[in-house]
C-alpha cells in the first residue's frame, strides 16, 4: 500500500468515526463541533483527489459558514430539552437494517463492477485551471446558482422579520385610521 | 497511487447511510437539516473522486454547485426552524400538527 493509499484509509477511517458519533450525541452543539470534524477530513479527502480550491471552499463554507450558523440557531434556542430519549427501538432498528442493507449492496455492486478497481492515480487541478473551466462550460449554471442564492436570501429575511415587519405595519395601519377618525 | 474508485464508492456510501439514518431517526428538527447536509458531503466525495477517476473537471463543478445548494438549503431550513419553533415553542416535528 502506498503512502497516499494508507492517507486515504486514515482520513476515511476518522471521517466516518466523527460522523458516527456525531449522529449519536445528544447535545446538539457536540453533535456540530464533530461534523465539523468530519468535514475537515472531507476537505483533506478532497485535496488527495486533486481539488485544492474545493478543500479550501469546504473547510470555509461547509466547516466555516454552515456550522456556525447551526451553531448560532443551536445557542440562540435553547434546544437541548428537545428529545426525552434519542434513539427509540422501534423507529431506529428498522432504519438500521434498511441503511446496512444498502450500504452492502452497493459495496458488492462497486467491488464487483469492472475498471473500479484499478488505483486513482494522483492528478491535481490548479485553482486557475478550475476556474477558467467551470467560467467556459458552466457559466450558465453560475447564474442559475447566484439567482438561487439571491432568492436564499430574500426567503431567510422574510421568514425570519416578516412577522415582525408585518405587525408594524398593522400597528402603523391602526394609528393611521385613528388619526382619520 | 491512491484507493481503488470502489473503495471511495464504499466510503461515501457508509456517510450517506449514516446521514440517511439520521435523518430518519432522530426526532429533532435540527439534527435531520444535518442529516441532509452528511448525505450531500457524501455525494460531493463521489463526485471529485469520479472526477479524477475520469479524468474530467465535471465533477468538481458540480461540487461548487452542491455547496452552494447546500448553503441555500441551510439558510431557509434554519429561518424555517426558527420561525416554527417561535409559534410551537418545540423542535420535535411530531408538534407541528396545525395548519394555518
Amino acid at each position: 500500500m502506498t503512502l497516499y493509499g494508507m492517507l486515504f484509509h486514515i482520513i476515511s477511517a476518522v471521517i466516518i468515526a466523527a460522523t458516527a458519533v456525531a449522529i449519536t450525541r445528544k447535545n446538539l452543539v457536540h453533535a456540530v463541533v464533530y461534523l465539523i470534524v468530519s468535514f475537515f477530513g472531507t476537505a483533506m479527502l478532497f485535496y488527495l483527489f486533486g481539488a485544492p480550491l474545493l478543500a479550501a471552499l469546504e473547510v470555509i463554507i461547509y466547516a466555516g459558514a454552515i456550522m456556525v450558523l447551526f451553531l448560532f440557531v443551536v445557542m440562540m434556542i435553547r434546544a437541548e430539552s428537545a428529545e426525552k430519549k434519542v434513539f427509540v427501538p422501534i423507529q431506529w432498528i428498522p432504519a438500521a437494517i434498511f441503511c446496512l442493507i444498502y450500504v452492502l449492496v452497493a459495496a458488492a455492486m462497486a467491488v464487483g463492477t469492472p475498471g473500479m478497481n484499478a488505483p486513482l492515480k494522483m492528478l491535481s487541478a490548479s485553482p486557475a485551471q478550475f476556474a477558467i473551466y467551470v467560467f467556459k462550460y458552466q457559466w450558465f449554471s453560475i447564474e442559475v446558482v447566484s439567482m438561487l442564492l439571491l432568492l436564499a436570501v430574500i426567503g431567510a429575511l422574510n421568514l425570519g422579520a416578516g412577522r415582525r415587519a408585518g405587525r408594524v405595519d398593522e400597528e402603523r395601519r391602526i394609528e393611521d385610521d385613528s388619526a382619520l377618525q | 497511487m491512491i484507493a481503488p474508485f470502489s473503495e471511495v464508492l464504499v466510503v461515501a456510501g457508509i456517510l450517506f447511510a449514516l446521514g440517511a439514518f439520521c435523518a430518519v431517526v432522530r426526532r429533532n428538527l435540527i439534527m435531520i437539516v444535518l442529516g441532509i447536509e452528511i448525505m450531500l458531503n457524501a455525494a460531493s466525495i463521489v463526485f471529485v473522486g469520479a472526477s479524477l477517476h475520469l479524468s474530467n473537471l465535471d465533477g468538481q463543478s458540480f461540487v461548487l454547485f452542491i455547496l452552494a445548494v447546500a448553503a441555500t438549503e441551510v439558510s431557509v431550513g434554519l429561518a424555517i426552524i426558527v420561525y416554527a419553533f417561535r409559534r410551537t415553542g418545540s423542535f420535535d416535528p411530531g408538534n407541528f400538527n396545525l395548519l394555518g
